[in-house]
């Protein structure tokens, strides 16, 4: 029978069916981060060990401020005994970490894919909704809850039921200045932040093909907020020259095995997925969102819609308290909009592509309020350093800063002050996410940039063209 | 919570349940996350819940519905559209168990959000839009009502003694009513993980 690329996966992974469908399904990979520090002490308490520490792989991420170079940096309290707990159990307990003085640490969902850890064909968790990133190498990640955290630590393996299959199409070429970011945000606003609920998305379609990795990880990373655990894409050529050479990808023999299997890895022709999406992608335009949801997205050249024209009465209320709370107006031009910080930085945009991209736009100009670049691990860094981005980022007046999650979840200490209106790459504008009263406007990395130097939502392709 | 052996079994529920007219409401605005790196076993655990919303900076107390007297030891939400939405946090729901809440009622739930909510013995009733939003008005109309939950037959009764059927995953039915932790039964099959693992590294020599 006709399966889709998820399935082929998943049955790959299958140790136990249940007649309800429910299956027990085999981890290759689990990464963890610092919030789920406490994880070690309850798994022991409970009288339990880890299966297979070879395939756990820590690093800290969300509580590490980003001015801070070593543990001794961060204030003493909880951020830094989340650091520090995770650093010594996989002392303990013998699993890799990458510490905070290693180059290799970053943002999990950056570091995953960068080290080789993760690869097409694989079962990747990690207790973080975004670890759907990973799927934009081919595999099957998923984010779970703490209590499944402890789960594959003790058996390896995850109780599953499968999802539907969903595929999303995006057709045609991307406008100029029109990235991953504004794709993904015009998929949620297309489908809404629950159409996904209980599928697994397959992007495909020459937009996707065309697209970078990076680009890639950007679309499954959001894949989250259009209410999917599961977004990913075929392994193709551009895959596999991502992972050749990375550090823990195979080498020799098994590096030939392992292309060879990718290579086949995806959606038979005949197969029927459950629902079809088609996206015009030569008809976005770079986004912004206006309200606590990531599906209230809309072109830059567009207005905050007025509620008035909603039928639904539960949606009305809902633009009507994200208007308010945002404190905007009904068909006020979205350019209009004055932020008072720029976030450039989160496991959606922080690769080195989406640093270069923000980069393009700073140069030569001035940062008109305070921004924060934030890359993704210390190699990004490190190779944006040598590109001299971070030359350019300092000129313009903005903070160069070490790698983190930093303002998207603002636990590291680095927060918006209450009613103070961001825009940022991150892939949240919850209420109070960036800090309690703060007003999140998402965008791609270089609609961030083009917020940073003229102090307001502008559309980057008016200031390319100046360029 | 998190402790695996402490799994409450879910049989019957009935407990006064309070209005959320929220839609996509997110575990951000379940748990705020500055509240992630407390132990579950914190004092204060119970406070978190909805925390920005219930609190104004000062610490005192806003006029958001769960604050009001009639719904004070709800043990029932009913909620609004795609509920648990965003993070992974199950913080979210140790903050609903803290409360005393062992039923959240809503058109939809977030995926995520739904396994936390079965691995802490909570359970998440999905009920048309229409049914949740009844549910909601009669609650308003008469605040401190009752909600009525039997996972064994999957009905709900509620204020008015209407009676509603949900549907529920037969594993999930049979881990809440047993109050099964997972590990343990996965635990079960270890034979079973342990050849699989031995084939698969075969299979896959390139995985390890
Ligand atoms: S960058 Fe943001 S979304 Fe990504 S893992 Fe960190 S906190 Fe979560």
């Amino acid at each position: 029978m006709a399966q889709t690329l998820f399935e082929k996966i998943w049955n790959e992974h299958a140790v136990v069916t249940r007649e309800d469908g429910n299956t027990l399904l085999y981890v290759d990979r689990h990464l963890i981060h610092d919030l789920h520090f406490r994880a070690f002490a309850q798994l022991k308490a409970a009288g339990h060990s880890i299966r297979e520490p070879d395939k756990l792989f820590g690093v800290p991420d969300h509580s590490l401020p980003t001015t801070a170079k070593s543990l001794a940096d961060i204030p003493a309290g909880e951020m830094r005994e989340a650091v520090e707990v995770l650093e010594n159990e996989s002392k303990a307990l013998n699993f890799t970490h990458f510490s905070m003085t290693d180059d290799r640490h970053g943002i999990v969902h950056v570091v995953g894919p960068e080290q080789g850890i993760t690869l097409p064909g694989l079962l990747l968790v990690c207790g973080d909704s975004h670890t759907s990133t990973h799927g934009a190498l081919g595999c099957i990640a998923l984010g779970i809850g703490s209590t499944e955290v402890q789960h594959v630590l003790a058996t390896q393996t995850l109780w599953q039921r499968q999802p539907k299959s969903m595929r999303i199409t995006v057709t045609g070429e991307l406008g100029f200045c029109v990235t991953a970011k504004d794709v993904i945000l015009a998929i949620i606003r297309e489908i809404g932040t629950a159409g996904g609920t209980g599928y697994a998305i397959e992007y495909a379609g020459p937009v996707i093909d065309a697209m970078s990795m990076e680009g890639r990880m950007t679309i499954c990373n959001m894949t989250i907020e259009a209410g999917s655990r599961f977004g990913l894409m075929a392994p193709d050529d551009k895959t596999i020259n991502y992972v050749e050479g990375r550090p823990y990808a195979p080498t020799g023999a098994k590096w030939e095995t392992a292309v060879d299997y990718w290579r086949a890895l995806k959606s038979d022709d005949d197969v029927v997925f459950d629902k079809e999406v088609v996206i015009d992608g030569s008809s976005i335009a770079p986004m912004v969102t206006w309200g606590n949801s990531p599906q209230w997205a809309l072109p830059i050249t567009d207005a905050v819609p007025n509620p008035d024209d909603e039928p639904d009465a539960s949606v009305r209320a809902t633009m009507v308290a994200a208007i308010d709370y945002m404190n905007i107006k009904a068909g006020m031009p979205l350019a209009d909009i004055v932020v008072d910080m720029v976030f450039i930085g989160s496991c959606t945009n922080s690769r080195i592509e989406d640093l270069r991209a923000a980069a393009e736009v700073v140069k030569g100009r001035q940062a008109k309020v305070r921004t924060l670049v934030v890359p993704g691990s210390g190699l990004v860094k490190k190779q944006a350093e040598a590109e001299g981005l971070d030359k350019i980022f300092m000129d313009a007046g903005m903070e160069w800063r070490e790698p983190g999650c930093s303002m998207c979840l603002a636990v590291n200490g680095e927060t918006l002050g209450a009613s103070q209106r961001s825009a940022s790459t991150s892939n949240r504008n919850f209420r109070g996410r960036q800090g309690v009263g703060s007003r999140t406007h998402l965008v791609s990395p270089a609609m961030a940039a083009a917020a940073a130097v003229t102090g307001q939502f502008t559309d980057v392709r008016k200031f390319a063209e100046e360029a | 919570m998190t402790t695996q052996s402490t799994v409450e079994p879910f049989r019957t529920f009935a407990a006064v349940a309070v209005p959320i007219d929220i839609a996509n409401c997110d575990t951000d605005q379940i748990i705020p996350a500055r509240f992630l790196r407390k132990a579950s076993d914190d004092p204060h655990y119970a406070r978190f819940l909805l925390h920005d919303l219930r609190f104004n900076a000062d610490g005192s107390e806003t006029d958001f519905v769960f604050n009001a007297p009639a719904y004070r030891g709800a043990g029932i939400l009913v909620a609004d559209k795609n509920w648990g939405c965003g993070s992974s946090r199950e913080n979210a729901v140790t903050a609903l168990v803290a409360n005393g809440i062992r039923a959240v009622i809503a058109p939809s739930v977030a995926d995520i959000h739904y396994s936390n909510c079965i691995q802490n013995g909570v359970l998440p009733v999905r009920l048309s839009e229409q049914d949740c939003a009844t549910l909601r008005q009669q609650l308003r109309d008469g605040p401190g009502a009752e909600i009525a939950v039997d996972l064994e037959t999957q009905t709900l009764t509620g204020p008015d003694q209407t009676s509603y059927t949900f549907e529920v995953d037969p594993f999930d039915k049979h881990r809440l009513l047993n109050g099964l932790d997972d590990i343990s039964l996965t635990q079960t099959h270890d034979q079973a993980i342990a050849e699989f693992a031995a084939a698969y590294a075969v299979r896959h020599s390139w995985s390890a």
